[in-house]
Order: structure tokens, then sequence, then C-alpha cells
């Protein structure tokens, strides 16, 4: 994959990766391409190797194993030129509750070192496209969950990033707010030609928004293509019983059978 | 640079928006020097030694700088709980910079706890040698705060959560504040509690106020400062490592 191989309609190509904690492996052995300007889902269980995987395309954690090129760079040699192409929602909050919605902003922009005339005017940009401009002098404790959200989006889109990490991003929230992010999402990549790539364990999530879908499952990717792809392939007629075609079981803990659980045993018992 | 800075200035921020910290954090070294000022002066004085609350405020002073600054090293742990830590690591900034931009900012903290405990000891009727030496007093209270802010980052890289605080508090910090002449003369000590005195390097840092303040160095300013700048540059060195290789 290094240097010959680069693909340049691929901003992220994955092969062979491997995490391993303490030997039980988070996520073994994935591999998958993400085309520029694509929406991109990682569509998976709890605990399948969605966020580890994000982690490692990120710099936050070192793979035990495999390649990762990110827009030609790899994260693990070329932590900043990596960090500087993307933009994060990670799963849970990581905003400072403490500071005001501009300054979070503002804190961010000055990291990525955005000039201070582009930083103020996309800052009032962001924060009216996420509808939060009126509150920005407000601390965000004070702040709804979706509206935490919704100042991660504004942030992480703060220095034109190329690709879009989006960790669950509707985890917790109500279908409507669900419903306008997804909106956002979409305008956003179409506007700014921005790939999209989100995790979620919503089959229908995945379903309507993204082009292309990664079916992960106990660390392994059991299936991927289009949401149309992935149903010819398992002869379904929807996605949801494609991911049970694939899997073996369905997606939610809620419905998780007793095999679900059996396997969840096992996995405690070898941690 | 502008990283260090907007790093700085977000512990900053996050100090002076936080009244009730400031004032909850005045009332143990308040509690201090009334309480032990007044209360152990004629046993001091009986014994000799002079007046006792001209002896401990360079202490107590001392005190809460260990206090702020450790604390705020150790606000690391709560970033990461509440994951604005991981804003910071995958931003393109290096480690470095984002350990020395936050250590300073917990020194300026301290620093200013420093001085608010000064100002209340001149209430409680404390007066410095000379207010000129006010000037190398200060130098001595940065030096101690970004030690223990180096500190306090070096174990919250290598804590998880708050779990192993409490142990920290009463083994290291504790251990640390009352075995350093804060609160006691450093001469005449049996031999044990002289080497251990010696070892602990806040005991530097109050004699380096001490003498400065009041004029009464044990160790002498120049050792005090030379081990103050030995241990901070070790433990700098020793935080930015650990800091270096935090995962989340
Ligand atoms: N730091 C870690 N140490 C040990 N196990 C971990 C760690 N991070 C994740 N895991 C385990 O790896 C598996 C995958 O986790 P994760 O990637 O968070 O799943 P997902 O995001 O798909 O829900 C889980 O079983 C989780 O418990
Ligand atoms: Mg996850």
């Amino acid at each position: 994959m290094a240097g010959e191989s680069l693909d340049e309609a691929k901003i992220i190509q994955v092969e062979n990766l491997v995490k391993t904690f303490g030997g039980f492996a988070a996520v073994n052995d994935v591999s998958f391409s993400v085309n520029r300007g694509e929406i991109f889902a990682f569509l998976g269980p709890n605990g399948a190797g969605k966020s580890t995987t994000i982690k490692m395309l990120t710099t936050l954690l070192k793979p035990t194993s495999g390649r990762i090129l990110i827009d030609g760079h790899d994260p693990v040699l070329h932590e900043d030129a990596v960090r500087g192409s993307f933009g994060i929602v990670f799963q849970d909050p990581s905003l400072d509750d403490e500071l005001t919605a501009g300054e979070n902003l503002e804190f961010h922009g000055v990291l990525y070192r955005v000039p201070a005339d582009v930083r103020r005017k996309r800052i009032q940009e962001l924060l009216e496209f996420v509808e939060l401009w009126e509150r920005r002098d407000d601390l965000v404790k004070t702040f709804s969950g979706g509206m935490k959200r919704r100042l991660e989006i504004a942030r992480g889109l703060l220095h034109h990033p190329k690709i879009f990490f989006l960790d669950e991003p509707t985890q917790g929230l109500d279908p409507q707010t669900r419903n306008h992010l997804w909106q956002y999402i979409k305008n956003l990549n179409q506007t700014e030609k921005i790939t999209i790539f989100f995790t979620t364990h919503y089959i229908e999530e995945a379903e309507k928004a993204a082009g292309k879908v990664a079916v992960i499952d106990e660390g392994k990717i059991v299936g991927q293509g289009s949401p149309e792809e992935l149903k010819v392939k398992t002869g379904s007629q929807t996605l949801e019983e494609s991911f049970l075609s694939l899997t073996g079981h369905k997606i939610r803990d809620d419905e998780a059978g007793a095999v679900d659980q059996m396997r969840m045993r096992r996995r405690l018992w070898h941690r | 640079m502008k990283a260090v800075y907007i790093l700085w200035l977000r512990q900053i921020k996050r100090y002076l928006r936080s009244r009730s910290r400031i004032i909850g954090s005045l009332g143990q070294p308040i509690l201090f020097l009334l309480a032990l000022g007044f209360g152990f002066g004629p046993v001091f004085q009986r014994a000799g030694q002079g007046n006792y609350l001209e002896f401990l405020t360079p202490g107590i002073i001392a005190m809460s700088v260990l206090f702020t600054s450790v604390f705020a090293g150790i606000e690391i742990i709560w970033d990461r709980q509440f994951g604005f830590l991981k804003e910071t690591l995958v931003a393109p900034v290096s480690r470095l910079e984002i350990m020395i931009g936050r250590t300073l900012g917990g020194a300026t903290v301290a620093t200013l706890q420093g001085i608010i405990v000064f100002l209340i000891s001149l209430l409680a009727g404390f007066r410095p040698q000379t207010w000129l030496h006010l000037v190398p007093a200060l130098a001595f209270v940065v030096l101690t705060a970004v030690l223990f802010t180096a500190l306090g980052t070096a174990i919250a890289s290598v804590l998880d959560d708050m779990q192993g605080f409490q142990l920290i508090m009463n083994f290291l910090i504790m251990p640390l504040f009352f075995l350093s002449g804060a609160l006691f003369p450093l001469n005449g000590l049996p031999k044990f509690l002289e080497i251990i005195t010696a070892i602990d390097p806040l005991s530097y840092g109050v004699d380096g106020l001490r003498g400065t303040l009041v004029g009464a160095a044990h160790f002498g300013l120049s050792l005090d400062l030379a081990v103050l700048s030995v241990m901070t540059a070790l433990l700098l060195a020793v935080g930015s490592y650990l800091f270096s290789k935090i995962q989340i």
C-alpha cells in the first residue's frame, strides 16, 4: 500500500488493521477504503470495535498491526499532517463546560492555527449554521445534549477539514434533533465536499445517509458496499435483514437473543 | 507559541470563574494561620524561637502553592473524564506544547493563590522583613508552583481516574507538606526527620520564602534556588514524557 499503490481517489485506506487490548482483539484484521467526497458508515452493535477503529484513524491510539493512510499520510508516522486533515465529533462529549460556546471554538481555532480574521468569520458562519450564534456567550454547561452536539459539529468543521469523523453522532438525541442533524451533515457533504465517516448502531441511519456501508461485528468487517449492494449480496429486502444474515444476530442490545448474551459472557470471560 | 498561550488562558479563565473554588481553597490556609499561628505562638515564644506567625506564614504560602499546583496538574484526569483532553490530543499541536501551556497555566493560578494568602497574612499581622524582598520571594513561589504543577501532570498522566487520588493525597501531598519544615524549624531535629526533610523538595520552597520574607533561611538561598531549579527541570522532563505517552 505504501507509495506505489497510493490511490488518489481514496482518502482513507486501511489494510489488515488490528488492535488488541491484552490478548482481546477489539479490532481484528479490518480492511476498507473510503473515496473522496463519500459518506461512509461503519455499522455495528455496541462493542463491535467502531470507536477503537476511529481512534486509530485519528492518532489517538496506536494500532497493534496493519496499515492506515489518511489523505496519503500514516497516522503513526505523520501525526500532525493527519491531525490537520480531519475534524472529529467523539462519541462522548468533549467540550469544556466552563467555557462559553464562542470560547470553545476560539480555543479550537487557535490550536489549529486558523488565522484570526478567518477564525472570526468562520466561527460566526458555523455558529449560525448550527443555530447557536445567539448563545455564543453562554457557558456550555447550560446547553442541552443536542446543543452540545451541534456545537461539537461546528467546532470539528472550523479548520476546513477534508475528512469529518462522527462517532455515533446521534446517540442519545431525540428523533427530531436526529433528523435535523442528518440534514446538516448531508448538506455539509454537498456544500463543502467533505468526506464523512460516521459510525452508528442505527441501521436506518446507515441506510438513509451513507453511500457506502461497512458492517462490523466483533472486530471484523463482515460485509461492505452500498446499502443496495448489501441487500443484493445477502438476498434481503431490507438492510436490517442483510445485517441479520451477515452477523447472525440483531443489532441492538434490547433485541439481543440468548446467543448474543452467551457471546457477551464469553468476551467478558476472556478479558 | 499561540497554542501554549491559549492553553494557559483556558486555565486562567477556569480559575477566575470558579469563585467558590477560590474561596474554598482559602479556608485551609486561613485556618492554619489563625489556629496554629496564634495557638502555638506563646509556646514558640517561650521556647525562644521568636514570633511564630512570622515563622509560619512562608510555610502556609508554600502550602497553598503546593495544593493548588498539584491540583491544577491533576486536573488532566478531569479533562480526560469529561472528554476535553481528546480535543487537545487530536489537535496538530505537540504534546510538549500542550504540557507547557497547561503547566504555565496551573503555575500562574497557584502563584495567584500564593499571593492571596500572603495578602491575608498581612491582615493577620504578618510583615515581611523588607518589601523589596517580595521580588525574590515571588520568584521562589513561581518556581515552586511550576515544580508541583509538573508533578501533578506526571501523576495525572499515569492515573486513569480519580480512584487513586485519595492515595496520592494521603501518601504524597500531605507528607510533602508536613515534612517540609512549613510548620516547624528544621534545626535540632532527630536524624531520620532531618534526612526526610532534606529530601522533600517543598522544604527548599519553604526555606527560600522564609529566607526572603523573614530573613531566616535554614539551607541558604543559593542551595534553595539550585535544588528547586534542578527538581523543576527534572519533573518537567518526567511530566512531559509521561504526558506524551497518554493514550485515550
Ligand atoms: N482501552 C481499552 N481497554 C480494554 N478494552 C477496550 C478498550 N477500549 C475498548 N475496549 C473493548 O474493545 C471492544 C470494542 O470497543 P469499541 O471500539 O468502543 O466498540 P464500539 O465503539 O463499536 O461500541 C469492546 O469490547 C471494549 O470493551
Ligand atoms: Mg463506540
